[in-house]
């Protein structure tokens, strides 16, 4: 089976909205095809059959982890840089690293077909949550609130 | 190289490359919070595609640990956009190659 239309169309979303958000040099535009980036990601997660992670992707991601961003952009307005020069060692050590890996690819034998599978409804992701990652569950809810109260603690106004 | 699966495992590389490269190569401490957010993303891409693709998806266990991925994630990007307003609070300055006051 080999990835079709919908697949390369997506594909093409992704990558060229991650490739304008780590070269565009105004944070702005960056913060942007971030968001067309991450809607590429929830796609593929629906392509791949997982329709409950592309929501939450869209839900946290394209919700809450961008808008946070443009927040930030505007929150430090006049330091932004309009300079859009590329620190070239770092291009280098990207590009070493991606040939690595499609070079390791490339050498792996991969299962060509999906295994058939019960469809990931939301019934069995809350049954398996609940069940054997309850503990988990409860943990990433004391770390996200840790990451909250910690989060409005560091900007928070100090009184001298 | 052949099959979906590996053509997923390919994009999420080249994600992870660019993210890679805007955390490297950036000058503003925002830019390098997209790209780790980029690589997180990757990593996600890629264990949701070897759940799909594993021999046992009824467990969901690849889909259950990206779920987890995405509310860490989400917290780091809290954590260190409150990081970089508290340094933009006393500096004035975002990009990370001015704040060096502890270089030797």
């Amino acid at each position: 089976m080999n990835p079709g239309i919908p697949f390369i169309l997506i594909a093409a979303l992704t990558l060229s909205g991650a490739l304008a958000a780590a070269i565009l040099p105004n944070l702005v535009h960056a913060a942007l095809s971030l968001v067309l980036a991450f809607v590429g990601l929830a796609a593929f997660y629906f392509l791949l059959g997982a329709e409950f992670i592309g929501l939450v992707q869209v839900i946290v991601y394209i919700g809450a982890v961008a808008v946070l961003i443009v927040f930030t952009i505007l929150l430090t307005r006049p330091a932004v840089a309009q300079r859009g020069d590329l620190n070239w060692g770092g291009v280098l050590v990207a590009i070493a690293v991606m040939s690595g890996l499609l070079w390791a690819l490339a050498r792996t034998a991969l299962p060509a077909n999906a295994t058939a599978a019960a469809p990931m409804t939301v019934m069995r992701v809350g049954q398996t949550l609940m069940g054997d990652y309850v503990w988990p569950l409860q943990t990433v809810g004391i770390v996200l609130t840790a990451a909250l109260i910690g989060a409005v603690v560091l900007v928070m106004e100090e009184d001298r | 190289m052949n099959g979906t699966l590996a053509a997923v495992l390919a994009v999420s590389m080249v994600l992870f490359s660019l993210g890679l490269l805007a955390a490297l190569s950036r000058r503003d401490a925002i830019f390098m919070l997209i790209g780790i957010e980029m690589m997180l993303a990757a990593g996600n891409l890629n264990l949701v595609a070897f759940w799909r693709y594993g021999p046992q998806p009824e467990l969901l266990t690849g889909a259950m640990m990206a779920l987890f991925a995405m509310a860490i994630a989400a917290g780091e990007t809290a954590v260190g956009l409150a990081l970089v307003l508290a340094v933009y609070r006393h500096r004035r300055t975002t990009q990370v190659e001015k704040l060096n006051t502890l270089k030797g």
